[in-house]
């Protein structure tokens, strides 16, 4: 793609003096105009755009929340509603903030489903898959300090509870626990930390991270719901003949999709903020309590399937482990699948099914891990534990033995 | 066909995404209260009560705030909340803040700060006065009127009383006068939500208000208690109306672009 730039008409004027300095043009030609996208692209395309609009707008509303809040332990919580009640919009700008992170969960959540329904982690997309997973810890590293930051009580007990999760590694464990705190326990240095971690260093990691996304999706092009590598068959211009090019078609696609995914988001900011107490605790309007603990420790909502395979596990230091190890399998994908097929579409009955009993199990564990033990739920976090690894861990013997159908030469796409 | 049979396992994802977290969590519910049974549901339901507050009533606020500044007030802050600011919302008029609700010597810019001093509210009571502001956002507005109308005649307690929505509170029944005194007559084991099982209430001296006139009473301090806990709750939602009808014709315009351009597309 790169190269061609002298095939560029020459512009008089200013973008003319422009682009003899700066690639302007080639830059919005490389990776828009003449970006071609696979036509048939469905509803599961739509959470790519929608991530990064997602991370701008955390951006923007932290910027803002970042000028009135006040870190500190003595100070922290009474700013949090000093921009709910005395900023003007700071109500706005802080739901907008503290649903975003849920949103960013929710679409992402959505976006690597999409990779396992057509298998775009496959080859050779597999460094775009480890981008895409390392953004994914970066932005649990980043929601979960983010949640620490107001200083409520759930925030301090979730943050004790999380980050004793790291004492449990063998020798190092204890002193590590100390490090990350910088305290011996979680107290107004852990908050510092936190602050500086969640509005500094983590965003530039995942910008530098999602410009690495985006970088290597474009030198292998976009997968697509039939799995077909589009760039096989090309016309006579050079172009693949399955594709269109980004600009205008899918911009102007994505737009709609930013409509409706706003309306959705909005219900939520302007009608229920805190979800019933899932997007925002209710005993997080307490102040953070060293003395009181509350009734029930949950991390938020997205942490909560990790968490119930944590607590599946009778051991504190194995479930510690078989946490971490749930975030291993999703990171060897690409080397566990050997099916010959990428799309869902041309797998067969086997993949089907096991694709069908993670999401269950993922979803049986999210719900699991946000209600106090029981032993029914221990009962049922186990099996769904035993589900989610086993989706995993079988992944090259039963994608092997599923029966694939033949997939086609060219995409398949009926004009609406 | 390829279409239709993706397009079914799409929907059949997106199906198992919805159902199970839809289908699951009131089963799961009802399978947990069914594991807590053994109790007769008879009685009074009182973690059933429901506070029933109108947020978009005025009046009702009004009413709230005067009840909150004559019977709370002295002991319990609402140290996140300026006087100015409840007036402006609850549209009190300046003459009024004056006269009925701002205490002697405080500004109308000033925090609503109880007058009770500290050190004296510890040796009294064994801890200070919570702050309010927060408290229907932490525990809900439903607790709040239970644990109004939750007092009842216990005399082995310091302040000859206790509260079922708080069994020990440290907080005497300060609204005695105006809703009576009752006692409780506890029945067996636990109720449906897992607190005491309160077979019936036995009233010990009548209050100035009938039972009717103390609920609305209760009812109206929680709703103060409820805008106090987010003031611009009632902005938001009116303001949120019209984002929404914004997006609605956003993306009506954004839908129509995209079809005309996607023509071409074959």
């Amino acid at each position: 793609m790169a190269g061609d730039h002298d095939k560029l008409p020459a512009r008089p004027g200013f973008m003319g003096w422009l682009n003899k300095r700066l690639p302007v043009d080639a830059f919005l030609k490389d990776h828009l105009t003449d970006y071609y996208a696979p036509k048939n692209f469905n509803f599961w395309y739509f959470f790519g755009s929608l991530a990064l609009l997602v991370l701008v707008m955390q951006l923007l509303t932290g910027i803002f929340l970042t000028m009135h809040y006040k870190v500190g332990e003595m100070t922290a919580f009474d700013s949090v509603e000093y921009i709910m009640r005395e900023v003007p919009y700071g109500w706005l700008l802080r739901y907008l903030h503290s649903t975003g992170a849920s949103a960013f969960f929710i679409v992402v959540y959505l976006h690597m489903f999409r990779a396992f329904l057509y298998g775009s982690y496959k080859q050779p997309r597999e460094l775009l898959w480890l981008f895409g997973m390392v953004i994914y810890l970066a932005l649990m590293a980043e929601a979960f300090m983010g949640y620490v930051l107001p200083w409520g009580n759930m925030s301090f007990w979730g943050a004790q509870v999380i980050v004793n999760l790291f004492g449990t590694i063998p020798v190092v464990g204890p002193g590590l626990v100390e490090w990350i705190r910088g305290d011996y326990g979680i107290a107004d240095a852990t908050l510092n930390r936190f602050f500086s971690l969640h509005v500094v260093a983590v965003p530039l990691v995942l910008l530098l991270l999602v410009t690495l996304h985006l970088v290597a999706l474009h030198e292998v092009g976009s997968n697509n719901p039939d799995g077909v590598e589009i760039k096989g068959k090309k016309g006579a211009n050079g172009k693949p003949l399955d594709g269109i090019p980004f600009h205008p078609y899918y911009t102007l696609k994505d737009i709609v999709g930013v409509g409706v995914f706003l309306m959705l988001f909005c219900v939520v900011v302007f009608f229920v903020p805190t979800f019933g107490g899932i997007f925002l605790e209710h005993a997080n309007f307490d102040m953070a309590n060293p003395m009181s603990t509350p009734d029930h420790i949950a991390p938020v909502w997205y942490f909560t399937p990790f968490y119930a395979i944590l607590r599946a596990v009778p051991d504190q230091q194995l479930g510690a482990l078989a946490m971490a190890l749930s975030l291993v399998c999703l990171v060897l994908v690409p080397w566990l699948d050997r099916s010959p097929v990428k799309s869902t579409r041309y797998r067969g009955w086997i993949w089907k099914t096991a694709l069908a009993l993670f999401v269950i199990s993922f979803i049986g564990l999210g719900y699991i891990g946000l209600k106090a033990p029981s032993p029914l739920f221990t009962l049922m976090g186990r099996v769904f534990s035993v589900m989610y690894f086993a989706f995993f861990v079988l992944m090259p013997w039963y994608t092997k033995i599923d029966p694939v159908k033949p997939v086609p030469e060219r995409v398949t796409y009926e004009k609406h | 066909m390829h279409r239709n049979l993706s397009g079914r396992v799409a929907r059949i994802a997106a199906g198992l995404l919805a159902g199970v977290a839809l289908i699951a969590a009131p089963a799961l519910q009802a399978a947990e209260e069914k594991a807590a049974e053994g109790h007769e549901s008879h009685g009074v339901d009182w973690q059933g009560w429901k506070a029933g507050n109108q947020i978009n009533d005025a009046t009702s606020l009004q009413r709230g705030a005067s009840n909150f500044m004559n019977y709370c007030a002295g002991c319990h802050s609402l140290k996140y909340m300026r006087y100015e600011r409840m007036a402006k919302d609850l549209r009190i008029g300046d003459e009024q803040l004056r006269k009925n609700l701002l205490p002697a010597g405080a500004k109308t810019t000033d925090y609503i700060l109880a007058s009770f001093p500290k050190a004296e509210a510890e040796a009294w009571f064994g801890r200070q006065p919570p702050d309010l502001s927060l408290i229907t956002r932490s525990k809900g507005s439903d607790y709040v009127f239970q644990f109004l109308k939750g007092f009842y005649l216990d005399e082995t307690k310091a302040t000859k009383t206790d509260n079922l929505a708080l069994p020990g509170a440290a907080m005497p029944a300060v609204l005695s006068d105006l809703e009576g005194v009752k006692r409780v007559v506890f029945g067996h084991g636990e109720s449906a939500h897992g607190g005491k099982n309160v077979e019936r209430f036995d009233e010990v001296q009548a209050g100035s208000m009938t039972p009717a006139q103390y609920d609305v009473f209760v009812r109206d301090t929680v709703n103060f208690l409820q805008y106090v806990g987010e003031p611009s709750q009632v902005d938001r939602v009116s303001i949120g109306i019209w984002v929404l009808l914004f997006l609605a014709v956003f993306t009506g315009f954004a839908w129509m672009l995209k079809k005309e351009y996607w023509k071409d597309v074959h």
